[in-house]
């Protein structure tokens, strides 16, 4: 469970994220959308602890990521826009790495490895260096990385971002049964058809500020629009507009 | 396994499997001070050598205009072969080192006491024959003056007008002066190693680990960034460290390459003074790797980084020269400056006199300190929020 509480950042003289509330429910997939620059990326910053807030609460389990820094951490599973793996270390090299940083060792540690091995369909690629990796096997291994030390919640930034579409499907798979298991996850993208196959919630950030916040149905009841595409239009065009 | 050293594994592993680290830091580095190094010494050991009375092989072209001239030289250590055809063409090509010519019209010349031209044709690009012709200029003077001297006489006047002051030079400088100059540029050949040993992992683990996109995703486990920032010094340091020892070693090996008896020095770089070397370095690779760390810390890119501390690898020059400018003798005070006191402190070795234990003291507290802090300031950029760029 992940609660913004007034998040507002800024950069210089740009107010990147402008007072951002929102709760992301155990069990469900949440989706923050929003065109490029919307604030996306810099709220879930503030989240997973890389960012300050100037103002607000970010709230992981109930935990004030700015009050037990580590202890909002433990709870957080993290792929990063663009997150790189060590080019020299195996697949599972990598993971360990995260999962040894987190505490995991001996049995535990090659027990959770193997799991996800499993999970993610890391087999091929186990013991193969990181440098020629695809996109979609890079995206594997760093979210297997993410997920070592059983965070409860799962953030992620744009993670389909450059795979193809068998990568995609197979993420989305992976991610409602992350669902399914009970599993808080937060995703950013400006994908339209990805939110909708997948989210249970739906935050639209426009300007840094949230514009509609609901279950996809909600929101197209809202806004009167027959599909997800017009009503984002319709949201982000009339927040541009003011 | 602590967090600590899980990333202090993890970046000697990672780097030990890339080739290009490998080959920079452990090998390109350590090797090329050691062998460079001999080459130099020989060299001047042959130079500060030629100089010593041996035989000059002079050629000259035109031996019957000046016989007296020849048999004096003969008489003086020079042995007079015939001279090439081509003086200039020989020369500069570098067959002889030089070439006399004494034209026709001298001996009519010496005999009606009128200036006699002589050509001495020589190279002064040419480094290696300096002693040489340094030699004849000097005995071709000697003679000029002894004829001064009996002209004078003929004439009836005391040569010893032409002398209203005789000066007398004294050169102190050795030729184990001069290679001491040479042998101080080893602490700088260490230290260029043990840089070169630290670069690549310093770079990697901060401006790489940025470049790469693998630093946000460390940056949100529940790892204190100290921790973090520790182990990745610590994994610079034991890449410093092997750099050193091999460093160390190679020179204890290549130091036998070189006559220092010759040289009238301790010929034995044994393990006794490999071990002081090394001892005397130590705290210098905490210093190097916080000071590495400190300058990849904030830059944005591995290229960024690799242009910064290429620089950094010149800093510790700069009091090596400051001594040689100087010829600053170890003292306390110079003992707090990193880089400057391992220099001298080394140089001392070198030379056999014993150290005193309130330098090494002094010397290793000031540059761990200097590290410290070094690591403490990285640490202070690696927690700004500007670090993901």
């Amino acid at each position: 469970m992940i609660r913004a509480q007034g998040l507002s950042k800024s950069f210089g003289k740009i107010h990147a994220v402008d007072n951002v509330s929102f709760s992301a429910e155990d069990g469900k997939i949440t989706a923050l959308l929003g065109p490029n620059g919307a604030g996306k990326s810099t709220t879930l910053r503030m989240l997973y602890t890389v960012l300050k807030p100037d103002a607000g609460q970010a709230l992981i389990d109930g935990i004030d990521n700015q009050i037990d820094l580590q202890g909002a951490r433990r709870k957080l599973g993290v792929l990063p826009h663009g997150a790189g793996l060590y080019p020299h270390l195996t697949a599972l090299e990598n993971i360990r790495y995260y999962g040894r940083l987190s505490g995991l060792a001996g049995t535990v540690l090659e027990r959770r490895v193997a799991e996800l091995t499993d999970s993610l369909d890391l087999g091929s690629i186990a013991d193969r260096h990181a440098k020629g990796f695809s996109q979609g096997e890079r995206t594997r291994v760093a979210l297997a990385r993410a997920l070592v030390h059983e965070p409860n919640n799962l953030l992620l930034d744009e993670p389909t971002n450059g795979l193809d579409v068998m990568a995609t499907r197979s993420l989305r798979k992976l991610l409602l049964e992350l669902k399914s298991q009970g599993h808080c996850i937060l995703l950013s993208s400006h994908i339209m058809q990805e939110v909708a196959a997948l989210a249970d919630q739906i935050v639209i950030i426009a300007h840094g500020r949230v514009v509609a916040d609901g279950t996809p149905e909600k929101i197209l009841a809202r806004t009167g629009a027959d599909d997800l595409e017009s009503a984002f239009v319709t949201l982000v065009g009339s927040e541009a507009a003011t | 396994m602590t967090q600590l050293t899980t990333v202090w594994a993890k970046e000697v592993l990672d780097n030990l499997r890339d080739r290009r680290t490998l080959l920079s830091s452990l090998i390109f580095g350590p090797l090329f001070g050691p062998i460079l190094f001999v080459f130099m010494i020989n060299i001047m050991l042959s130079e500060a050598t030629s100089d010593v009375d041996e035989l000059l092989e002079l050629p000259v072209t035109g031996q019957e205009h000046a016989e007296e001239l020849m048999i004096w030289l003969g008489g003086n250590g020079v042995e007079i072969v015939p001279g090439p055809e081509d003086a200039r063409e020989a020369v500069s090509r570098g067959d002889v080192s030089m070439v006399l010519i004494i034209p026709e019209s001298t001996g009519e010349q010496m005999r009606a006491g009128q200036p006699a031209p002589l050509q001495l044709v020589v190279n002064n690009a040419r480094n290696r024959d300096r002693g040489d012709v340094r030699k004849a200029r000097r005995l071709l003077n000697a003679y000029r003056n002894q004829v001064v001297a009996f002209r004078l006489q003929a004439r009836g006047i005391n040569p010893l007008v032409l002398h209203p002051l005789v000066i007398d030079e004294v050169d102190v400088s050795t030729a184990v002066g001069r290679a001491l100059v040479v042998l101080g540029m080893m602490t700088y050949f260490i230290l260029f190693s043990m840089l070169m040993g630290g670069l690549y992992l310093a770079i990697d683990t901060t401006a790489g680990e940025r470049e790469r996109g693998s630093l946000e995703p460390l940056l949100t486990l529940a790892v204190p960034t100290g921790r973090l920032i520790l182990g990745k010094v610590a994994a610079t340091c034991t890449f410093m460290l092997a750099a050193l020892a091999i460093t160390v070693t190679a020179f204890s090996i290549s130091i036998n390459f070189i006559d220092l008896q010759a040289l009238g020095m301790q010929a034995n770089f044994g393990p006794g003074i490999a071990i002081s070397v090394f001892a005397v370095m130590l705290p210098f690779t905490l210093f190097g790797a916080g000071l590495m760390t400190l300058v990849a810390s904030f830059t944005r890119s591995y290229k960024e980084a690799q242009t910064y501390l290429t620089v950094v690898l010149l800093v510790p020059t700069l009091p090596i020269i400051f001594a040689a400018i100087f010829s600053l003798d170890p003292s306390l005070e110079l003992m707090t400056v990193p880089s400057l006191s391992q220099h001298l402190l080394i140089t001392t070795l070198m030379k056999g006199d014993a150290l005193k234990i309130e330098w090494i003291l002094v010397s290793a507290s000031s540059t761990l300190m200097a590290g410290a802090l070094f690591i403490w300031l990285a640490g202070l950029f690696y927690r700004r929020e500007s670090i993901l760029g």
